[in-house]
C-alpha cells in the first residue's frame, strides 16, 4: 500500500508574524497573503510534519510500501519537499502554481494526484498555522467519497482486514472511529513526535525524485470564491493599571468592565 | 529572551486546541512534576507562575532540586517577581563549601554603617533607594549558586550616574566597604559582599540612552538587563554581540565588568572589540566620561579597556556604548556527533576553512553531558538515537542568504561525514528543532544542578589539549565523581564540571590544586569567562606572572588606595594588606 502525506511549506511558527507594510499593493500580484514572507524562515507546517512521521512509522511498521510526499504552490516548496524526504519519505510531488491557493483548490488537486497514485492511505496535518483553514483534509475525502477520520490523536493500521482505526480528540475525551481503506486521516499534536532529519537521509534524499505537475496538467483550475478584504494586525494590548485599593478594583469592575 | 519567546509562541498557542503544541512536542505530562515545570520547554518557553507555586508548596524537594531549578529561574529571569522564590529557597542554603570564603578575615580599615551613613544615603537617594530590608537584602547576600553568603546591611539603588558619584564619594570618606552588583549571576562570588560591604544595586539605571541605527551603536545605562536590550535591538533589525545562559538576568553593566564570554564571541569576538565607551565612576567618586561612539579613536590611552573585565573593582560601569552587528535572518543549526575528540578538533579546523564567514557558533559536549541532560532535564530527547556518541558538536551558521547558506553548511557536513570526522548529525528543519540542539548545550549547568553537588571550572587551553584535562580528571577521581566536559570550542574555553552526590573536602582537595597547576603547565588560563571574583583571587598567579600581578596591584593602588571597591575580589588578598 502506498501512502500519500500533504506537506505545506509556512512561516515557521517561531517567528513573529508582521504584516506587510505596503497596503496598497495589488491585490492579484501578491504571493500568499499579506504578512511578510520576505527574509522570513519558512518551514514545513508542524502538523504536516506529524502526518509525514505518522506516514513513516507505519511504513516501518511494514503496514505500507511506499511515503509520497506532496506539496504545492511556489518553486521554493521544493526546499521544504526536501525536508520531507530527509525525513524519510521516498519520493516528492510538486504542484507549482504562482497566485494564493485556497483549501479547495488544494483538496481538488490532491484529489487529482490520487487519481494519479492510487494511495490506500491520504494523511494531512489537521489544519497549516498561516491561514488555520483547517478544511482541506474535509473537502477531498468529500470530493473522493472516502471516509475521514480528522483530528487523529492515534492510528492503527489493520492491513489484513483493510481497516484503519482512528482515536479523535473530541470534546470530553476521546472518539475511536473505524475507517475503510481507502481513507483520509488528519493529524493533531498529540499523534507522534516527528524525527529529525540526519545527515544520512539529508544525503539520500538528494537522490530521490521530485515530479513536477501543474494545475493544468491535473485539470484543476484554480480559483477562489474568496476575497481577501485587508490584513491587519491584532489590536496592541493596552499597558495594565496599578490599582490602590479593593474599592478602585470594585468601580472598575462595575463601572469600565461591566462584569459585576 | 523569555518575553521575546512568549510572544512569538503566542501566535502558535492558537492552533492548539486546548493544549499547546510545547506541552505536547517538550512536556509530555507537564502536570505533575516540578522536573517538568522547571525545564521542559526549548529555551524557556511557556514558564510561568505557575512554577513558583509549584516549588514553594513542594519543600520536601531536596536541596539538589531546588538548587538547580533555583538557578535555572535565575538564569531567566530573576527580576522582582521572583523574590518571593528565592525568599522561599534560603532556608536550604550554605553547605560548607571549604572554599576560600572562610580564610579571608575583614579588613579592619573599613569602617561599620552607622545611623548617619544611612540619613546621609536617604538624603541624595530618597527613602525608596536605600534598603534595609532583610529579605531582600538575603537575597542580594547571596549568589545565585549559592555558594557565597555576605552580611551586607544595607543595599542602595541609584538612579544616575551622579547618584553613584555621590554614593562612592561618601563611601570612600568614611572608608565604606561597597560591591558593585548588577544582575549577581557570576559564578565565582564576585557580585555578592564577603562581609558586611554595602551594596550598590544597579537595577534601576536601565535606560537606554540612544541608538544609531545607521552605524548600529547603542548607547545604554549600566543597569539594563541584556536580554531587554536584545529585545529592543530585535525591534531594530540588530543584535547583542554577547549572548549568554543569563541574559534574562545579567546586566550590561555587569557584562562588561566581568567581560562576559558567552555563546556568540566565536563570530563576534570579546567585549573588548564591540564596547566603543564607558562611563565609569571611580573609588573616589570621580566620573571619567570615556563614552565614545566611535570605532577608531587613537588619542592617547584607550583607558576603557581597563575597565572591561576588573569585576567592578576599579570603578562602577554606569553607562555603556557598544557595537552591535545586524540581526541575519538566515540561522542553521547542525547537532553532530564525533567518536573522538581529534575528529572534533578537525571538524573545526574545517569549519573555520569552509563555513567561514558565516560560522556562529561552535560548541562541544562529551557523552556524559548529554547523559546529564537526558537524565535530568524533561522534555529533552537525544537528536541521534540510539547509540551514545562520545563526543556532540554543535554548530551554528548565520548568515544573509538562506539557499546559500544552506548548501553550504549541508555541502560542508557531507563533506565532513564522508570524512569520517562526523559520525552522525541532525540539520534543524525549523526554529524548535534549532531551540531544542541548543537547549542540549545550554541545560547542561541546569542539569549538573540537578544532579547534585558540582564543582565548576572555566578554562581557557589550547584546542588539542584541552579534552586530556577532563582524562586526566577522570582517572583521578575514578568512581568518586562524574566529571563532565563541555564548552566553547571555537573559542578554546574548556567548561570542567565535576558532579558528586554532596559536597565534600576530600573531592575538592583531589581537584585543586591540581586543576590550576595543570591549567597553568598548559599554558592556559585559570578564568576563561567567569573571572575570579573571591573563588579565585588567590589562584590569579597560576595563570599571570608577579610582575604582572604587581602591576595591577600598582594599578588598583592608584584608583582605589583604600581598597573599598569590591574589596577581597580578583587580585590576591595578599596584595591587598
Amino acid at each position: 500500500m502506498k501512502i500519500m502525506v500533504a506537506i505545506k511549506r509556512v512561516v515557521d511558527y517561531a517567528v513573529k508574524i508582521r504584516v506587510k507594510s505596503d497596503k496598497a499593493r495589488p491585490i492579484e500580484h501578491k504571493p500568499s497573503s499579506g504578512v511578510e514572507t520576505q527574509n522570513v524562515k519558512m518551514s514545513m507546517n508542524p502538523f504536516c510534519e506529524i502526518a509525514l512521521e505518522e506516514a513513516l512509522r507505519i511504513k516501518e511498521a511494514g503496514m505500507a510500501s511506499e511515503v509520497v510526499a506532496v506539496t504545492m504552490g511556489l518553486k521554493q516548496c521544493v526546499d521544504t519537499l526536501r525536508t520531507g524526504l530527509a525525513m524519510g519519505a521516498d519520493r516528492g510531488i510538486h504542484v507549482e502554481t504562482s497566485g494564493p491557493l485556497y483549501p479547495l483548490s488544494v483538496a481538488k488537486l490532491l484529489r487529482a494526484l490520487v487519481e494519479v497514485e492510487k494511495p490506500g492511505l491520504l494523511i494531512l496535518g489537521k489544519q497549516a498555522i498561516d491561514d488555520d483553514c483547517n478544511q482541506t483534509g474535509q473537502m477531498v475525502a468529500g470530493l473522493l467519497n472516502w471516509p475521514q477520520g480528522t483530528f487523529a490523536s492515534k492510528v492503527v493500521l489493520d492491513k489484513e482486514k483493510q481497516v484503519v482505526t482512528v482515536d479523535r480528540e473530541v470534546d470530553g475525551g476521546l472518539e475511536t472511529l473505524c475507517l475503510d481503506l481507502p481513507a483520509v486521516i488528519t493529524t493533531d499534536l498529540r499523534l507522534n513526535q516527528p524525527r529529525y532529519a540526519t545527515l544520512p537521509n539529508i544525503m539520500k534524499a538528494k537522490s530521490k525524485a521530485i515530479k513536477k505537475f501543474t494545475p493544468e496538467d491535473l485539470n484543476v483550475e484554480i480559483k477562489s470564491d474568496i476575497e481577501e478584504v485587508q490584513v491587519t494586525e491584532p489590536p496592541k494590548r493596552k499597558a495594565g493599571v496599578i490599582l490602590s485599593s479593593v474599592d478602585e478594583l470594585i468601580d472598575k469592575l462595575k463601572n469600565e468592565a461591566r462584569v459585576i | 529572551m523569555e518575553r521575546l519567546r512568549l510572544r512569538a509562541t503566542g501566535r502558535f498557542f492558537r492552533y492548539c486546541s486546548n493544549r499547546s503544541l510545547f506541552d505536547r512536542r517538550l512536556n509530555t505530562n507537564s502536570e505533575n512534576s516540578i522536573h517538568n515545570s522547571t525545564s521542559g520547554y526549548a529555551h524557556g518557553f511557556g514558564k510561568n507562575c505557575r512554577d513558583f507555586h509549584f516549588f514553594s508548596d513542594n519543600n520536601k524537594w531536596n536541596v539538589q532540586t531546588c538548587f538547580g531549578f533555583l538557578r535555572y529561574q535565575g538564569e531567566t529571569f530573576r527580576d522582582s517577581t521572583e523574590k518571593g522564590l528565592l525568599e522561599k529557597t534560603r532556608r536550604f542554603q550554605y553547605r560548607g563549601f571549604g572554599s576560600l570564603a572562610a580564610k579571608v578575615q575583614r579588613n579592619p580599615s573599613f569602617s561599620t554603617l552607622n545611623s548617619d551613613d544611612i540619613s546621609y544615603f536617604k538624603e541624595i537617594l530618597g527613602e525608596k533607594g536605600v534598603i534595609e530590608d532583610e529579605e531582600w537584602l538575603a537575597t542580594a547576600n547571596t549568589d545565585w549558586m549559592h555558594k557565597y553568603k555576605g552580611s551586607s546591611k544595607l543595599l542602595l539603588q541609584p538612579r544616575s550616574t551622579e547618584e553613584v558619584s555621590q554614593i562612592l564619594k561618601y563611601c570612600n570618606s568614611r572608608c565604606l566597604a561597597v560591591v558593585p552588583q548588577g544582575g549577581n549571576t557570576g559564578l565565582v562570588g564576585g557580585s555578592v559582599p564577603v562581609f558586611d560591604e554595602v551594596i550598590v544595586n544597579m537595577s534601576l539605571m536601565n535606560n537606554i540612552i540612544s541608538f544609531d541605527k545607521v552605524s548600529g551603536i547603542l548607547v545604554c545605562e549600566g543597569g539594563c538587563i541584556l536580554e531587554n536590550l536584545i529585545t529592543f535591538l530585535d525591534n531594530q533589525g540588530f543584535i547583542m554581540p554577547l549572548d549568554l545562559g543569563a541574559k534574562g538576568s545579567c546586566q550590561i553593566g555587569g557584562n562588561v565588568s566581568t567581560n562576559a564570554g558567552g555563546l556568540r564571541l566565536v563570530r563576534y569576538g570579546s567585549l573588548h572589540g564591540n564596547v566603543l565607551g564607558l562611563e565609569v565612576v571611580l573609588a573616589d567618586g570621580n566620573v571619567i566620561d570615556m563614552l565614545g561612539t566611535l570605532r577608531k579613536d587613537n588619542t592617547g590611552y584607550d583607558l576603557k579597556h581597563l575597565f572591561i573585565g576588573i569585576e567592578g573593582s576599579l570603578g562602577i560601569v554606569t553607562k555603556v556604548s557598544i557595537l552591535t552587528p545586524p540581526k541575519l535572518f538566515s540561522v542553521n543549526v547542525a547537532f553532530l556527533a564525533c567518536s573522538d575528540y581529534f575528529s572534533c578538533q578537525k571538524l573545526l579546523m574545517e569549519a573555520k576553512r569552509k563555513l567561514g564567514e558565516i560560522l556562529s557558533a561552535f560548541e562541544f559536549l562529551d557523552s556524559k553531558s548529554l547523559d546529564l541532560v537526558l537524565n535530568h532535564l524533561d522534555g529533552v530527547r537525544n537528536p541521534l538515537p540510539p547509540t551514545m556518541h562520545k563526543f556532540y558538536i554543535l554548530i551554528e551558521t548565520t548568515g544573509s542568504d538562506e539557499t546559500y547558506d544552506r548548501q553550504k553548511l549541508e555541502g560542508f557536513l557531507l563533506h565532513a561525514m564522508e570524512a569520517g570526522l562526523i559520525s552522525d548529525g541532525a540539520l534543524a528543519q525549523d526554529i524548535n528543532q534549532a531551540s531544542s540542539f541548543w537547549r542540549i548545550r545550554e541545560g547542561i549547568p541546569e542539569a549538573l544542578m540537578k544532579a547534585g553537588a558540582v564543582y565548576k571550572y572555566d578554562l581557557s587551553l589550547p584546542v588539542e589539549k584541552m579534552y586530556d584535562l577532563v582524562e586526566e580528571m577522570r582517572t583521578r577521581l575514578s568512581d568518586s565523581a562524574n566529571v563532565v566536559g563541555y564548552g566553547h570550542l571555537g573559542d578554546g574555553n574548556l567548561h570542567l564540571n565535576i558532579s558528586t552526590a554532596q559536597y565534600d573536602d576530600g573531592i575538592l582537595t583531589q581537584i585543586e590544586p591540581f586543576v590550576y597547576e595543570w591549567t597553568s603547565k598548559h599554558r592556559g588560563s585559570i578564568s576563561a569567562e567567569h573571572g575570579l571574583g573571591l573563588m579565585k583571587a588567590n589562584e590569579i598567579f597560576y595563570s599571570k606572572p608577579t610582575a604582572t600581578v604587581s602591576l595591577m596591584a600598582s594599578i588598583k593602588k592608584m584608583l582605589d588606595p583604600k581598597g573599598m571597591l569590591n574589596p577581597y575580589k580578583v587580585l590576591p588578598h595578599s596584595s591587598s594588606s
